[in-house]
């Protein structure tokens, strides 16, 4: 654990967070307060105390390798923990409202209307035998409320905001029809129908063309700037992260072993293992041949 | 046949060397044909070495009639002995369509290819078994379960191209260890079996046997990218080596990135053709095609996003019209 002073972002340290007297008192739209989340199985702490906050339009970026518990810390957050896992410690509030609080049938209306999420395979999420849009148009009527036309022509505008470049023809499409770009695209515009607070994107960049990645990315940057849209970014890749995120968090084996805004996470590591991550990156990602006035130009 | 002699003999095939003389003998030319083709080799070898791999002007095309496609458009690429050439395309670029090409699995529909000075390009299935036979080039698959059978501890995996060519099991056990060592593995190993290792040490056992038969030629397609970054540093530090060490390599990879550090040259494929193809750095640093400066735009790095957001959006634009 390598605590970063907090006086340079108050909602970063549990305390701070929970005296929130920051400057611009927005309310957090989505605050986790050293969260643990134990195995009953096999008894033991699997999550060893996640805290961060976040306000509309903001991004924080959770780092770490498989098996550090970012996506456990994710699924707690959306209440939909694996079998055999809970939280043990500390407290989620989503919107104001503490998740402990929230009977199924409350979790099944913000769900989809105050947080939403989009994961790594896009396919899987689609039922292969239904037209894209009428799927989308489903969780207007089902989230919204909108009658059946209404909810059409909205599938079909989501689907233009999401940047596809036929969205009508796309509406009428089924999803082996897509690639994986345009699928993660239309598994976006399906989470962001019911205008959600939140958007959890959980390497849901990762299995896709570096081209296509930066498009969805930019996409992600587009929404939370228009529509203040808050983003929690979880990925195996640093510099994922560090493109879209103010703040960052770096997770192995159940711990927060690193945290704090994202450049200075990136220019000045401070543990071993963030430390080690940005090496790796400097020796094999492209970063040691770009000359940034190169690149940049 | 005696007007083209020459240039038959020092393209052909091991087994065809001992049909061709003989045939000459028969001509009444024993005398030139000795002499000529040996000439020939001496005086071409130190002037330019015989590329490992040489593409020219391949086109492939999939399915027929209405749904024809074309995969490839006129891909020419050459690879020198000790050269390593990262092919870097995304989905649909033909990537692997040329992989599938230089190993005999696909037939293209124009152009050659000639691997290791030999042109198999219009090579039937039996003549194909045999290349394979002698491990001339040798493929590795991006999962490496795909390389080794289950079924086979690690060293019988190893040994098998070898004990197929008909070689002792002591010899190509000696030759197992050696090649467990260059890719820094233990000789313990020997005896397990895949499903025990991990993804990268079942990668780096499938780049060992890859290296078995002593091939000109290894083709990796993506052999990093289901690899965690330690294993992946790794991996692409011993390809480096192999690649000192004078096999040609050509890395087909997605990421930019992996084969930035690895390989000499870049060739960058779109859309089936090949869009740019020069020196790892300068295709990295002075991107000259549109897709190439998206691409390299396109990398997350951690200094800064490598170009702004208004930059790919023009360059987008630019690709789609």
């Amino acid at each position: 654990m390598t605590p970063r002073s907090p006086s340079s972002a108050p909602e970063r340290t549990p305390a701070a967070a929970a005296a929130p007297t920051a400057p611009p008192k927005v309310p957090p739209v989505l605050s986790v307060r050293d969260v643990r989340i134990g195995d009953r199985a096999g008894h033991r702490e699997v999550v060893h105390g996640v805290s961060f906050g976040l306000t509309p339009g903001k991004a924080v970026g959770v780092v770490g390798e498989s098996g550090s518990g970012k996506t456990l810390t994710c699924r707690a957050v959306l209440g939909i923990l694996p079998r055999h896992f809970e939280i043990t410690g500390g407290s989620v509030e989503i919107a104001g409202t503490d998740i402990t609080t929230l009977t199924p049938s409350r979790w099944t209306e913000l769900r989809g209307a105050t947080i939403s999420a989009v994961f790594q395979d896009p396919a899987s999420y689609l039922n292969p035998s239904i037209r894209v849009g009428a799927q989308i148009a489903e969780v207007l009527r089902v989230k919204t409320g909108l009658k059946r036309r209404q909810a059409r022509h909205r599938a079909v505008e989501l689907l233009r905001a999401v940047r596809l470049r036929d969205p009508a023809l796309v509406y009428g499409q089924y999803p082996h029809e897509l690639s994986g770009g345009m699928l993660q695209r239309v598994l976006i515009a399906t989470a962001v129908a019911a205008g959600p607070r939140v958007l959890i994107a959980d390497e849901a960049t990762t299995a896709l063309d570096v081209t296509v990645q930066a498009e969805i990315l930019d996409l992600l940057d587009e929404l939370r700037e228009e529509s203040g849209l808050a983003l929690v970014v979880v990925s195996h890749d640093l510099a994922v992260v560090a493109q879209i995120c103010d703040e960052v968090l770096v997770m192995r084996q159940g711990e927060v072993v690193e945290q704090g805004p994202a450049h200075e996470v990136l220019h000045h590591p401070r543990h071993p293992y963030t430390r080690l991550l940005v090496a790796e990156h400097e020796q094999y990602g492209l970063d040691r041949f770009l000359d940034p006035t190169e690149a940049s130009s | 046949m005696t007007t083209g002699l020459p240039q038959d003999v020092t393209t052909a095939r091991p087994e065809d060397v001992t049909t061709g003389p003989r045939q000459d003998v028969t001509s009444g030319r024993p005398r030139d044909v000795t002499s000529r083709p040996s000439e020939a080799r001496t005086a071409a070898r130190p002037a330019a070495p015989r590329p490992a791999l040489e593409v020219t002007g391949l086109d492939v095309h999939y399915g027929r009639g209405r749904g024809r496609r074309r995969a490839l458009a006129g891909v020419s690429l050459s690879v020198a002995p000790g050269e390593t050439v990262g092919v870097i395309g995304e989905t649909g670029s033909g990537k692997s369509t040329l992989a599938r090409t230089v190993l005999g699995l696909v037939r293209p529909s124009a152009g050659s290819v000639r691997v290791g000075g030999e042109d198999v390009t219009r090579y039937g299935n039996r003549r194909w078994r045999a290349l394979r036979r002698r491990g001339v080039v040798q493929y590795v698959f991006q999962d490496p379960l795909r390389s080794l059978d289950p079924d086979l501890t690690i060293e019988d995996s190893l040994i098998e191209p070898l004990l197929i060519q008909g070689r002792g099991r002591a010899e190509a056990t000696a030759r197992a260890r050696s090649l467990l060592d260059r890719v820094r593995l233990h000789d313990d190993l020997l005896e397990r079996m895949p499903s025990e290792l991990s993804g990268g040490q079942r990668q780096r056992i499938a780049v060992a046997r890859a290296l078995m038969t002593g091939p000109e030629l290894v083709l990796l397609d993506e052999p990093v990218s289901a690899l965690d970054s330690a294993n992946r540093v790794q991996v692409l530090e011993i390809l480096k080596e192999l690649g000192a060490a004078g096999t040609a390599l050509v890395l087909i990879s997605h990421d930019l990135g992996s084969v930035a550090g690895t390989a000499d040259r870049i060739a960058v494929l779109h859309h089936g053709a090949l869009v740019e193809t020069g020196a790892a750095r300068d295709v990295v640093n002075r991107p000259a095609h549109p897709y190439t400066r998206l691409l390299v735009g396109s990398a997350p790095t951690l200094r800064t996003a490598s170009a702004d957001r208004a930059r790919r959006e023009a360059l987008r634009a630019l690709l789609n019209t």
